[in-house]
């Protein structure tokens, strides 16, 4: 497989990979933490699909935004997401994203444009919809875009909102990430058809299949969605074909991958074959990269400290925050 | 009698309501090759095949709209919806269709539907896997509310409910899928809807404790006995239908009534059962009704937060000391 890098600029292409190896580097340090207990919670990784959400992240302007999923660092770092507050959000700290609340199924930044990671299958998948809505309204040249599981395809929610952005033509770009597995179900037993781009058609707007462990081509796919979005030209449906290397959570035995698979696929690196083709194409050197991965190393270690240094939020804090207004206190 | 965890006695249920009656399927999310997300159906698709064991999408309301449709055509489906925080993904399925089926067509339609979901907070998974939505449903006439506390009581309710000709939710506590108890071995043990079970004698106060609050009002009981505070501790077992009686005979005793439920407190299913003890048997009560409940407030993901948001045995225990408070005046 060859890498296109036609119209990516050198400092592009390594400030994308520089992203993926955080993505990645992220999960392997955060997995490790929560080993030894500084992580409560489920961890859902993407690592094996760094090039889907870093293709897209970098494609997308400031002004944009995204709905994100279980499966959700990736995206969020690729805008640029903050390690050391993702960090201290799964340690359940006060300084995280959410103050502690949320952990990572719901981290969310609106300041870079990230309406939330979520725990609901297609649960951000309207949403992005009504983001994009918002921007239609006002007239912004402004794109939403949801990131979403292959499994997510098969719900309502996932419908209803294709038809609602093809039919009023909103600005939106809906990329699926189809690793192939929805939990433990293979994806050829979740839905009839292997190409879930094919459904776009039922909605109007273009499908396209990418290859989704070559970030290069999911940027210049997610470019071109976004720019016909940002130009009154309505939605896209983007596959982004890749694999999920680890459980659906971290734990998960996987009884269900057919021996064999998951090495093909790892065979195909994303973070490996991105940084073969900027050596070959003299983007980079092998001492470029590696002290690409020194610093993002160095980057987590000083997150992890300052997610360890943080305060546990306070027991009543947990009272706050439900409300915009509280009627002095009646909505107890 | 031999012990069985709960989890593996609603397996047992399962595995043997399945070779009972060859009109009984699984249908869900990952209950096949998988086993369920909490391992409650290991081994069900080795026993039973594909045809009876349904792997299906991510589609909670086909998922509960298939049911419906093959029970009225006569099976007798056991749906499982993996989360109970995703069962308003279903919810006009579940609310406007199935609770609904047999008023509306005039008692044409037979509903047979089991409904197998998990509640409660197994910590740290946050707002939308922490939830206990048992009363969300108990405003819905035509549903039946079936809460489980302990392994013999979850094979012996789950067995009546497939057996049963009514729409059921049957919610399994994710912190009771571990814990052992005696499980009858008769393959036609059945636990009847609307009879709550006395888990412990006492002489001084009332706890109604649901589902995967009963361990700890158990744990409260043994706390206060020592300082010679006797609770009497019943698990309702069904929320509907709701066997008020026999906490109302409780009441006469005791005088005093704490219900305790991991659900948030407004509107949670204790306000139903207070309200219904203040109908039938307010001249009983000699002190308020105390509910321990989670605080109105989404379940939270930092431990420090949850623990505060979430009842304990200890809220118990402060109740009680509430309640007895009047117990030592007299
Ligand atoms: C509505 C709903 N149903 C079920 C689940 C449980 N669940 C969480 S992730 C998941 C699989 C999602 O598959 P996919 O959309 O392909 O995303 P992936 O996990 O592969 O990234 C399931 C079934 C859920 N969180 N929400
Ligand atoms: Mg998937």
């Amino acid at each position: 497989m060859i890498t296109d890098l036609t119209g990516l600029t050198p400092e592009l292409l390594r400030e994308m990979y520089r992203r993926m190896v955080l993505v990645r580097e992220f999960e392997l340090r955060a997995i490790a933490e929560r080993r030894i207990g500084l992580i409560p919670g489920f961890i859902h990784a993407s690592i094996g699909q760094e090039a889907s959400a870093v293709g897209v992240g970098m494609a997308m302007r400031p002004e944009d935004v995204f709905t994100s999923t279980h499966r959700g660092h990736g995206h969020l770092i690729s805008k640029g997401g903050d390690v050391a507050r993702m960090m201290a959000e799964l340690a359940a700290r006060a300084t995280g994203y959410c103050g502690g609340r949320g952990g990572s199924l719901h981290i969310a930044d609106f300041a870079l444009g990230s309406l939330g990671a979520n725990g609901i299958v297609a649960g951000g998948i309207p949403m992005a919809v009504g983001a994009a809505l918002a921007f239609a309204m006002r007239g912004e040249e402004r794109v939403a875009v949801s990131f979403f599981g292959d499994g997510a395809a098969n719900q309502g929610a996932f419908h209803e909102a294709l038809n609602l952005a093809g039919l009023w033509k909103l600005p939106v770009v809906f990329v699926c990430e189809n690793n192939l597995y929805g939990e433990g179900t293979p994806q050829h037993k979740q839905a009839p058809l292997a190409d879930l781009a094919l459904r776009a058609r039922s909605y109007a707007f273009p499908g396209v299949i990418v290859d989704g462990n070559d970030a290069p081509s999911v940027y210049r796919a997610a470019s071109e969605a976004l720019e016909r979005a940002r130009h009154g030209l309505g939605p896209t449906l983007l596959e982004c074909k890749t694999y999920r290397w680890h459980g659906h959570y971290e734990g998960d035995p996987q009884v269900y991958k057919p021996t064999g698979e998951q090495q093909e696929w790892q065979a195909r690196c994303p973070i490996v074959r991105l940084g073969a083709a900027l050596v070959t194409a003299g983007v980079a050197t092998e001492a470029d990269l590696e002290a690409i991965r020194e610093a993002v190393r160095a980057e987590l270690d000083e997150a992890v400290a300052f997610a360890r240094q943080s305060p546990q939020p306070q027991p009543d804090e947990a009272l706050m925050g439900v409300y915009a207004e509280t009627h002095g206190g009646k909505v107890f | 009698m031999r012990e069985l965890t709960y989890s593996e006695a609603i397996r047992e249920a399962l595995a043997e309501e399945m070779a009972r009656d060859p009109s009984v399927f699984l249908i869900g999310e990952d209950v096949g090759v998988f086993g369920g997300v909490f391992g409650v159906t290991q081994g069900l698709l080795d026993q039973f095949g594909e045809a009876r064991v349904l792997d299906t999408p991510i589609s909670e309301s086909a998922i509960i709209g298939a049911a419906l449709g093959a029970a009225m055509m006569g099976m007798r489906p056991v749906a499982e919806i993996m989360f109970g925080d995703f069962l308003p993904i279903a919810g006009d399925q579940i609310v406007n269709q199935l609770a609904k089926a047999r008023y509306m067509s005039g008692g044409k339609a037979n509903v047979p539907v089991t409904v197998r979901v998990t509640t409660g907070a197994p910590g740290s998974a946050a707002q939308q896997h922490s939830q206990s939505p048992e009363a969300w449903f108990m405003n819905v006439p035509g549903l039946k509310i079936v809460t489980p506390a302990t392994p013999a009581d979850a094979k012996g309710l789950l067995k009546s409910a497939i057996r049963g000709d009514d729409p059921v939710l049957f919610f399994e506590h994710k912190m009771l899928y571990a814990e052992r108890g005696d499980v009858p071995p008769d393959p036609d043990f059945l636990v009847p809807f609307g009879e709550a079970r006395l888990a412990r004698e006492g002489a001084h106060i009332t706890v109604v404790a649901i589902g995967g609050m009963l361990r700890h009002a158990l744990r409260a009981a043994d706390q206060l006995a020592e300082e010679g505070i006797q609770l009497e501790v019943i698990d309702p077992r069904t929320l509907v239908p709701f066997d008020l009686e026999t906490v109302v005979r409780s009441i006469e005793k005791t005088g005093r009534l704490i219900i305790a439920h991991e659900a948030h407190k407004r509107c949670g299913a204790g306000a139903e059962i207070a309200a219904l003890i203040a109908e039938e048997a307010l001249d009983w009560l000699d002190a308020p009704i105390v509910r321990v409940a989670a605080k109105n407030v989404p379940i939270p993901y930092a431990p420090a937060l949850e623990q505060y948001v979430l009842p304990s045995a200890e809220d118990i225990v402060a109740a009680a000391h509430k309640l007895a408070l009047p117990l030592r005046i007299r």
